[in-house]
């Protein structure tokens, strides 16, 4: 089992609540992705078996949406947003800075499983631009200070 | 106080100014908890409703008012609600529309940050207007923050009355239910959003039918962004003639406008509908001006599909019919800023990215020209234009706009033939020459 007995529990809560139970789908797949970190095959079977939905169907709306990884990544996801707003102050050379700090290109993880680096579109933060979304949290107003701060706070926790 | 997004809002003004009303408590680091929101005038208009309103005379005080959507296409709100059938033997569903995904938009997420309460109860009064027992708010599952918000609310709503069982004694029953996306623009399309909510991939459905006749799980739903729920209270309070009298004659009321881009200060400001967009980007107590003194070369007024504007236009009014009469849209809102270090090219190389992106794939105009479109529009980025690449381009243009099941396909069309249109040398010489004409370099500081 991948799934934790809390996740499952918290699946079946959310569940409960729709008129329909296809509609936990999306739900399901959240609490899965926020333990797990990305998505993949065993992991939509469980959801199947807690929802009671063919493992199918559960693979087939997940593929669709980009927001989860579909194969493993490194400890902390970032996710920069490149869309133009961001660009427009700066996002494209947040990411060569980050690629040149980390070591790695867009799209891959640093050696010690720490890093991943993406880049995203728009993610609601046009106005406090560039910005950086960190697993589930967002970063905004970003500078060179801040983000080498904040890749010192992330690695001191790791 | 600090708020989990850092934006900058005009809640100063909002608070001294009668006629703003959606920002005046954001700045108020308790106005997400009921009782601060009771405090402050909350949940009156919900029960002045349940206290002896009918749905009917809900909906012709919303449609008097004026309102029309936020979301981006603009439709009367009481209008739309009035298309829900009555005695439906199926049930009826309202969703909140919270994906705020359109490039460049950021201003849903302070109302749900910053005043939950505001959202929940104009969905409310939405849910009561066409017979609803269970509303939804599907927010975009990045926005964590607003999730983690809004249930936190509904859960305290509940606790407190407002939602539940028999509201205030009225009979009235109504239940809340926040659900979370997964990242993918055209899930704040109105259909895709319902497939989304199903369990489906987030495709656009053909219409008809409407929603309001066969939406979620095939009932009749109403489907409204948060900005448009949010004003609804207001207007029960106050009266259609109230809100009637703010804006212009025909866009009625204010609006949330995020500013973004090379302006010295971005945010969220709330003003009457036909307020100056020179005013919103050079006012001190708005944007402040371009960025390092440049000049402005450009502006998208409504998010990132719609048109441009250049210089000479933006002494327009922000209300519906004035940016449509410079030949572009209101939309969400979004106005993004460009100064004169901005290669045209460059900006639609990323739209056209985005767009590509985020087409669900349903129509072949939509899935395959936008990957034409960025393909062409690459090359002639990289420097390896061709003659007749301009051609070619508002040829496949032409071929996607208007040919398309949702208006995804015209969104990512409009902006593209707007660029020709206004700055064609431009894109001549980067053919020409196989570089900008203009250096773009915006380093992160
Ligand atoms: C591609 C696409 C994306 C959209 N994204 C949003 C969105 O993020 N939020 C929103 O409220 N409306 C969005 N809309 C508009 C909705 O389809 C719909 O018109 C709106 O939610 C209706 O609410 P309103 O009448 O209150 O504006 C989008 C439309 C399209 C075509
Ligand atoms: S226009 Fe694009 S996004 Fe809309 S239905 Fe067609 S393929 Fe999907
Ligand atoms: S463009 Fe980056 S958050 Fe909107």
């Amino acid at each position: 089992m991948i799934l934790t007995e809390e996740s499952i529990q918290k699946i079946k809560e959310k569940a409960a609540r729709y008129p329909h139970r296809k509609s936990a789908i999306l739900p399901a797949l959240t609490v899965a992705y926020r333990q797990v970190g990305h998505l993949n095959d065993e992991i939509y079977r469980e959801i199947g078996r807690v929802i009671n939905i063919p493992p199918v169907e559960i693979a087939e709306a997940a593929t669709f949406y980009t927001m989860f990884p579909k194969k493993p990544v490194g400890k902390y996801l970032l996710q920069v947003c490149h869309n133009l707003s961001c660009a427009l102050v700066g996002a494209d050379s947040m990411i060569t800075y980050l690629e040149d700090k980390l070591g790695i290109k867009k799209g891959e993880t640093t050696d010690d499983g720490l890093f991943t680096l993406i880049s995203v579109e728009c993610l609601g933060s046009c106005a406090t631009a560039p910005m950086i979304q960190i697993n589930h949290d967002f970063h905004e107003n970003l500078t060179r200070e801040k983000l080498d701060k904040l890749l010192e706070e992330l690695r001191a926790k790791a | 106080m600090s708020f989990y997004s850092p934006v900058i809002t005009n809640a100063s003004e909002a608070t001294s100014n009668e006629k703003l009303h959606l920002f005046k408590y954001v700045e108020d680091p308790q106005q997400h908890k009921s009782e601060i929101f009771e405090s402050h005038g909350g949940y009156t208009a919900w029960r002045k409703v349940l206290g002896g309103m009918s749905t009917q005379q809900v909906i012709d005080e919303v449609k008097n008012s004026g309102l029309r959507g936020r979301g981006g296409a603009g439709f009367p709100t009481g209008m739309k609600w009035g298309f829900v059938p009555k005695n439906s033997p199926k049930p009826t569903y309202l969703c909140c529309n919270a994906d705020e995904s359109e490039p460049g938009t950021c201003k849903d997420r302070v109302l749900m940050e910053r005043d939950p309460h505001g959202v929940i109860e104009g969905m409310a009064i939405a849910a009561y207007a066409i017979g609803c027992h269970i509303m939804f708010i599907y927010i975009r599952g990045e926005f964590n923050h607003c999730i983690e918000r809004m249930e936190e609310a509904a859960r305290e709503a509940r606790e407190r009355g407002h939602l539940g069982e028999n509201i205030y004694g009225s009979g009235y029953d109504l239940e809340m239910i926040v659900h979370s996306g997964g990242g993918a623009y055209i899930c704040g399309e109105e259909t895709a959003l319902l497939n989304s909510l199903e369990g489906e991939r987030g495709m656009s459905r053909i219409r008809p039918p409407i929603p309001a006749i066969e939406g979620l799980y095939a009932s009749p739903t109403i489907v409204n962004n948060v900005e448009s729920l949010a004003a609804v209270p207001h207007i029960i309070n106050r009266g259609a003639d109230w809100y009637k009298a703010l804006g212009t004659e025909k866009s009625t009321g204010t609006k949330l406008f995020s500013l973004s881009g090379h302006v010295k200060r971005p945010g969220n400001f709330e003003v009457e509908l036909g307020f100056s967009l020179e005013k919103l980007i050079y006012d001190p107590e708005y944007g402040g001006g371009i960025l390092d003194d440049k000049k402005l070369k450009g502006v998208i007024p409504g998010g990132a599909s719609t048109p441009f504007l250049t210089p000479e236009m933006i002494n327009v009014g922000l209300d519906y019919e004035s940016l449509t009469t410079v030949g572009s849209m209101l939309g969400s809102g979004a106005v993004m800023v460009f100064h004169e270090g901005t290669c045209i090219v460059w900006i639609i190389k990323k739209l056209i990215h985005f767009f590509r992106h985020e087409s669900c794939g349903k129509c072949t105009p939509c899935r395959e020209g936008t990957g034409w479109l960025e393909n062409m529009i690459n090359r002639i980025e990289a420097g390896q234009g061709q003659p007749g690449d301009i051609e070619k381009i508002e040829e496949v243009c032409g071929n996607i706009l208007g040919r398309t099941i949702c208006p995804l396909g015209d969104a990512a069309v409009m902006p593209i033939q707007s660029a020709i249109k206004n700055w064609r040398e431009e894109w001549q010489y980067h053919i020409d020459h196989g570089k900008c004409q203009v250096e773009t370099d915006f380093s992160f500081r």
